[in-house]
């Protein structure tokens, strides 16, 4: 076991993982942030979507060892502290983006990676970026529906 | 102006704001003090004879608490079928054991041999594969037609057989449909698979396993759609638990789209082993593992024929198809390619004579069982596309052959068994017809002609059976479980209102939109209602969510108990008002009485009945709170129209979804918003089974497409914004909301409008040879077919 | 996963090193390898992640104009930074995977690799790049051995590769539907003495060039060039998503429509 730090949604963190140990592993088991899901071992789903140092990550597919000091931002640091939700989590309730909630994290942040690097994407370049992000439930059309809205393109969703 | 709540408000999910902020509890999630993992040594051939099972270099192996083979089994049931399907001879069905751990033999790839327990999930990953297996490996029998052919490996020795069973519907209808069939002006012929999709949940299957020796009491944590019936299945048949000494919970699921209905191996092994061991014991499913421990959904061959007059008119339908049951029967496998699709063969048309059978086949594949639409989808798949192909065949538009044919009267009975009692399906013709702009498809075409791609359009009628179901009914076809649904609906003191009901929720929303039904009710604001599922130990004995049941069956359910309550309410308003119970009237929250200012509030009436001072205890008892159960009388029969647009690429045979519409005849509605979603989901669902999902197997049964590596999911690229409209509403006539379920349609009604948009595109440009696709419509096989000579 | 010990040098010179144990296996950004360790395909004593060493990351012009991009380098970064050096190798980059796989997967993990349906092989191949290692340079056209095969030694890193820059290209993908590798992929670049077409995802020995073509585009660079041109099946990889023949078809379309894009 080796021992690693990183900061977590702004919080310092440690803990002791094997070199095995995946950065999901940690933040679920080791953290208890069980917000960050697992849904493939393929690397395809992107529920396991999370930020390090501000980029995208799958971290169902990348090894806790490699964090070491890095920052790290999960589904459970996107909301206020007061619990307010950031405008993509609002934007998602509003527009019934999520059904069983169980893609929705990796899709909240990679919702929020697409935002950042493009505040105002085309339905297209949504569509593309979600290409790692499955869901089941929605269809998507509600996702991008909400993911638009969210950067302030309610009339860009004319279809219905 | 649209309502903003109660019933037909938009209401935004409250369960959202758990899901968004990485707050859900899903099973997963659940770590139990002490717990260990289990990891299955699962079969890595699809048949054979298991020779031999040598544990102990596992046990030995670190952190390694026991390896559990079929030997520790013994004495325990397998797992059971719920329906019994008796075939057109008047036999039963072929109905062979289904071992929690393989016992003898092995029947397909992922079938588990053994189960090793261990403090870690690698460790017990580690010793699986320190378990010495030695398999006699016999033929696969894959291809159904072989497998019940003459000669033929037996997956299961003991039956004799691999036919499950020969079903006919109606049998005694069938020398009328020959002979019908006989003086027709013509007939269409179509041979069709209706591929195999592995469900893909997005949440993986996962089990948690509990005992307490302090009191006897076991718990089984799943990722289930109905936790009622796991526990009856499981502790009646599996285990010998009675249900009193079981709890069944399932949390926040990750979507199930019917593949957690059923009760699976591994939750039976947790509970036993949890015991075995005096410690929890967890199993999460790999993603990989899922592909071949889920059951599979569809996977029929069919033949279907359809009689038509010279204007026409609807003669007669045949149809002859072998459906898939995997290695062993899986909960209701029988019932899907039966009574969940025989009975949908009339579709939206008056066809005087319908003729079904259906060959059930054993084969060294996964078990097949319900998968969103269930029967539904191969029944409106094969119907759609034999009459596309009719219309083309007697140069007819398929829209006008289709309204020509439309049953128009209702209550109908149609000649397979059930009895629709609303619809309009013209009106949801003519609404398509509005909404996916027909008039402007050749401007499109001619716009796409201009890029070198092939435009075609789709169009196609469905209906399904829903509210899933009548009791007595289904227990005359075979069903050994009732299908009726419960609610308690408790009243607090202070007036809020918790609704405890046997539904269960993995995505539809049903915290929110039962809430607005009893904020409808009761004329109090949603929030003073919350609903409570997933636990055995706080709900009534309820029979689940799947076949788009829980609003039409669990919740009226939910509103006969909220209606018992109401009637005691009032009976307190009465007392509390000196007025007589006749002229009590509930209106916002407000018990009045008719023609005088005189009133008094909920909250009022709610504490005096805990609070019983000033209280007709002569007349009721304290307390409100109130159980019912609903049983439906009938399905219920949502139905629509489809269309679609596709543009193919004949250089590369690639297909594009450019459009999308759907209008669905859903009854009443509760949230639109809701519906909306459910059907977007039925939609992509649909696309997927028209253009990418694909469970094959090879000769030797190893499963091809096992992982998202090569069984290809819809993404968000794949599919456009769809056109969804529910303005058409026939009422539910036998139901107290009206409505009918909306859960299924999108993936019931979709996959024929797909094909027949793609085989449109290449008829128009002159490949005439092209009657049909087999699904997916790859591009690899629409390029195959475009240029097949 | 079976255990294996983690090391994270930050030189090159200590990935080396470390490389030299038994069993060693170097992490570039591991998209790849991490699901086949978790399949347990593969069993390494020592993983060696090459992520925290900085020399081998970023992306550079060298004095002959030639796009240098460390090893190390995630595909995210190509794409934004080769934009404006050689737009069809950002473009290439930026459809590897998705964007949370792009962000880690990286330029030497991919080469190393070499899957015969990965993209990055056929660019290396069309473009002519070199192969820069802690030991060597390589040629592209001595690199690629074959599907799952380089030319390189054990315990050997790439630390750079060096595009020469085309005077036009472009770079078609045909997704396979489920994994989104390239069911084939092609890429061509015209350079002054010729033109170069490099194929990924369609034969069973990997990356190829396509010599017919390459002489007809060198003739005549453009798209009804190679349109009369014959793709033999033979060798072509069939699978659940394409036969060979149509494998054969998807070489001849795409290779049309990167010239066609190439301008």
């Amino acid at each position: 076991m080796t021992k690693v730090a990183m900061s977590v949604n702004g919080r310092a963190v440690s803990g002791e993982v094997e070199g095995r140990t995946l950065l999901v592993q940690f933040l679920r088991e080791g953290l208890g942030l069980t917000g960050t899901h697992v849904g493939c071992d393929t690397a395809q789903c992107g529920a396991c979507v999370v930020h390090v140092d501000g980029k995208a990550l799958k971290a169902c597919n990348v090894f806790a060892l490699d964090f070491e000091g890095a920052e790290v931002t999960t589904i459970e640091g996107m909301a206020a502290p007061d619990g307010t939700l950031s405008p993509i989590q609002q934007a998602f309730q509003d527009h019934h983006g999520l059904q069983c909630g169980f893609c929705t994290p990796g899709m909240v942040m990679s919702a929020a990676a697409l935002l950042a690097e493009n505040p105002k994407p085309t339905e297209a370049e949504v569509r593309e970026y979600l290409e790692g992000n499955l869901c089941r439930c929605t269809g998507y059309h509600n996702i991008v529906k909400a993911i638009l809205a969210a950067s302030g393109q309610e009339m860009a969703v004319a279809a219905e | 102006m649209p309502k903003d709540h109660g019933i037909g408000a938009s209401s935004k999910r409250r369960e959202d704001i758990r899901f968004l902020t990485g707050n859900g509890r899903y099973t997963d999630d659940i770590n139990l003090h002490g717990q260990a993992h289990v990891a299955f040594v699962r079969s890595q051939v699809a048949h054979g004879r298991l020779k031999s099972v040598d544990t102990s270099a596992a046990a030995g192996m670190p952190g390694v608490l026991r390896v559990f083979t079929a030997r520790d089994f013994e004495g325990v049931g397998g797992l059971p079928c719920g329906w019994q399907v008796t075939d057109r001879h008047g036999e039963v069905m072929k109905e062979p054991k289904h071992p929690v751990l393989a016992d003898g033999k092995v029947r397909h790839v992922g079938d588990p041999i053994a189960a090793v327990v261990a403090e870690t999930y690698e460790q017990a990953r580690d010793a699986a594969e320190a378990v010495g297996v030695e398999i006699e490996e016999l033929p696969a029998v894959i291809d159904m037609k072989a497998a019940v052919a003459d000669g033929s490996v037996l997956v299961h020795e003991d039956i004799g057989t691999n036919l499950c069973y020969d079903w006919g519907f109606v049998e005694e209808n069938k020398a009328k449909v020959d002979a019908a069939f006989d003086a027709a002006h013509h007939v269409t012929t179509l041979e069709l698979v209706n591929n195999r999709l592995v469900p893909n949940a997005m949440e993986p299957r996962v089990a948690v396993g509990d005992f307490s020796f302090a009191t006897g009491e076991h718990t089984l944590y799943t990722t289930s759609q109905n936790p009622h019936v796991i526990r009856l299945l499981m502790g009646a048949f599996v285990l010998g638990i009675p249900e009193h000494k079981l709890r069944v919970v399932a949390p926040d699921v990750g979507g199930g789209f019917g593949s957690k209905i059923f009760h699976y191996a591994e939750e039976a092994f947790v509970t036993f082993a949890a015991k075995a061991l005096r410690r929890p014991v967890k199993w999460t499913c790999q993603r990989s593992e899922s592909f071949m421990s889920d059951a599979h959904g569809r996977d029929h061959v069919t033949k279907i024929e359809l009689a038509l007059d010279a204007e026409g008119h609807f003669q007669a339908i045949r149809t002859e198809t072998y459906a898939n049951m995997g290695a062993y029967l899986s909960t209701f496998a029988p019932s899907v390619p039966t009574w969940l699709h025989g009975t949908l063969m009339a579709g939206n048309y008056r066809t005087p004579l319908i003729y079904v059978n259906v060959k059930a086949v054993f084969t060294n594949t996964v078990p097949v069982d319900a998968y969103r639409g269930a029967g539904r989808p191969e029944a409106t798949f094969q119907l759609e596309r034999v009459i596309d192909k009719a219309a083309r065949e007697m140069g007819m538009d398929p829209i006008e052959l289709r309204r020509k044919n439309f049953i128009t009267e209702f209550p109908y009975e149609t000649p397979v068994a059930v009895v629709y009692d609303t619809g309009d399906y013209h009106a949801t013709m003519d609404k398509l017809v509005e909404i996916a702009d027909l008039k402007g498809f050749e401007a499109r075409r001619a716009e796409s002609a201009k890029k070198g791609l092939l435009r075609g359009l789709g169009v196609n009628c469905y209906i399904e059976a829903c509210g899933i179901a009548p009791s007595q009914l289904v227990g005359q076809l075979g069903a050994r479980a009732g299908l009726y649904e419960s609610a308690t609906v408790r009243v607090n003191a202070t007036g809020g209102v918790v609704v405890m009901t046997g539904s269960h929720s993995h995505g539809q929303g049903h915290e929110t939109s039962f809430a607005q039904v009893i904020s409808e009710m009761i004329g109090i604001p949603e929030d003073q209602v919350e609903i409570v599922h997933g636990d055995t130990a706080n709900t009534p004995m309820g029979m689940g969510t799947y076949g788009s049941r829980s609003i039409a069956v669990g919740g009226s359910a939910m509103v006969k108990a909220a209606g018992k309550v109401i009637d005691k309410a009032k009976k307190i308003a009465a007392h509390l008002l000196e007025a007589s119970e006749g002229d009590i009237e509930l209106k916002d929250g407000k018990f009045s009485v008719a023609g005088t200012d005189k009133s008094v509030e909920w909250g009022a009436v709610t504490l005096a009945a805990y609070v019983p001072h000033n209280y007709p205890l002569d007349q009721v008892e304290p307390g409100l709170e109130e159980t019912a159960f609903y049983d439906p009388s009938n399905f219920t029969y949502p139905a629509g129209a489809y269309a679609c647009e596709v543009e193919v690429d004949p250089e590369t045979g690639k297909v594009t979804i450019c459009s999308f519409a759907a209008t669905d005849d859903f009854g009443n509605i509760i949230n639109p918003m809701i519906v909306d979603g459910q059907v977007h989901g039925g939609i992509a669902q649909g696309i997927g089974q028209a253009l990418l999902e694909n469970a094959t197997y090879d000769e030797d049964g190893q499963l091809l497409s096992g992982s998202y590596m090569d069984y290809a999911m819809p993404r968000a690229d794949d599919v456009p914004f769809y056109k969804v409209d529910h303005s058409c509403q026939t009422p539910c006539t036998h139901n107290p909301l009206g409505v009918k379920g909306c859960g299924e349609a999108g993936a019931i009604g979709t996959p024929p409008a797909v094909v027949n948009a793609v085989v449109d595109a290449l008829q128009r440009a002159g490949h005439a040879h092209v009657t049909h696709l087999d699904m997916p419509l790859s591009p690899a096989r629409v390029w195959a077919a475009i240029n097949a000579k | 996963m079976y255990a294996f010990d983690f090391v994270r040098p930050s030189s090159v010179a200590d990935a080396v090193a470390a490389l030299g144990q038994e069993d060693a296996q170097a992490l570039g950004g591991g998209q790849t390898l991490i699901p086949a360790l978790k399949q347990r395909l593969a069993s390494p004593s020592t993983l060696v992640s090459l992520a925290g060493i900085a020399e081998i990351r970023g992306v550079c012009l060298d004095d002959d104009g030639r796009v240098c991009i460390g090893g190390g380098t995630p595909h995210a970064v190509v794409a934004a930074e080769a934009a404006k050096h050689y737009p069809a190798l950002a473009a290439m980059a930026n459809r590897i995977g998705d964007p949370a796989v792009r962000n880690r997967g990286t330029i030497g993990g991919s080469l190393a690799n070499n899957d015969p349906s990965a993209c990055y092989p056929a660019a290396v191949l069309a473009s002519n790049a070199t192969i820069l290692t802690n030991a060597r340079e390589i040629a592209a056209d001595d690199y690629f051995q074959g599907m799952f095969t380089t030319a390189l030694d054990e315990g050997e890193i790439i630390t750079e590769v060096r595009f020469p820059v085309p005077q036009a290209a472009n770079y078609q993908k045909f997704v396979q539907p489920a994994s989104r590798f390239a069911l084939t992929g092609v890429f061509v670049a015209r350079f002054a003495d010729g033109v170069r077409v490099a194929v990924t995802g369609a034969a069973e020995d990997g990356v190829f060039r396509w010599a017919e073509a390459e002489a007809a585009l060198s003739d005549s660079f453009a798209a009804e060039a190679v349109k009369g041109l014959e793709v033999a099946a033979d060798g072509m990889i069939s699978d659940l998503h394409g036969t060979p023949e149509y494998r054969a078809n998807l070489v001849r379309v795409l290779t049309a429509r990167a010239v066609a894009a190439a301008g």
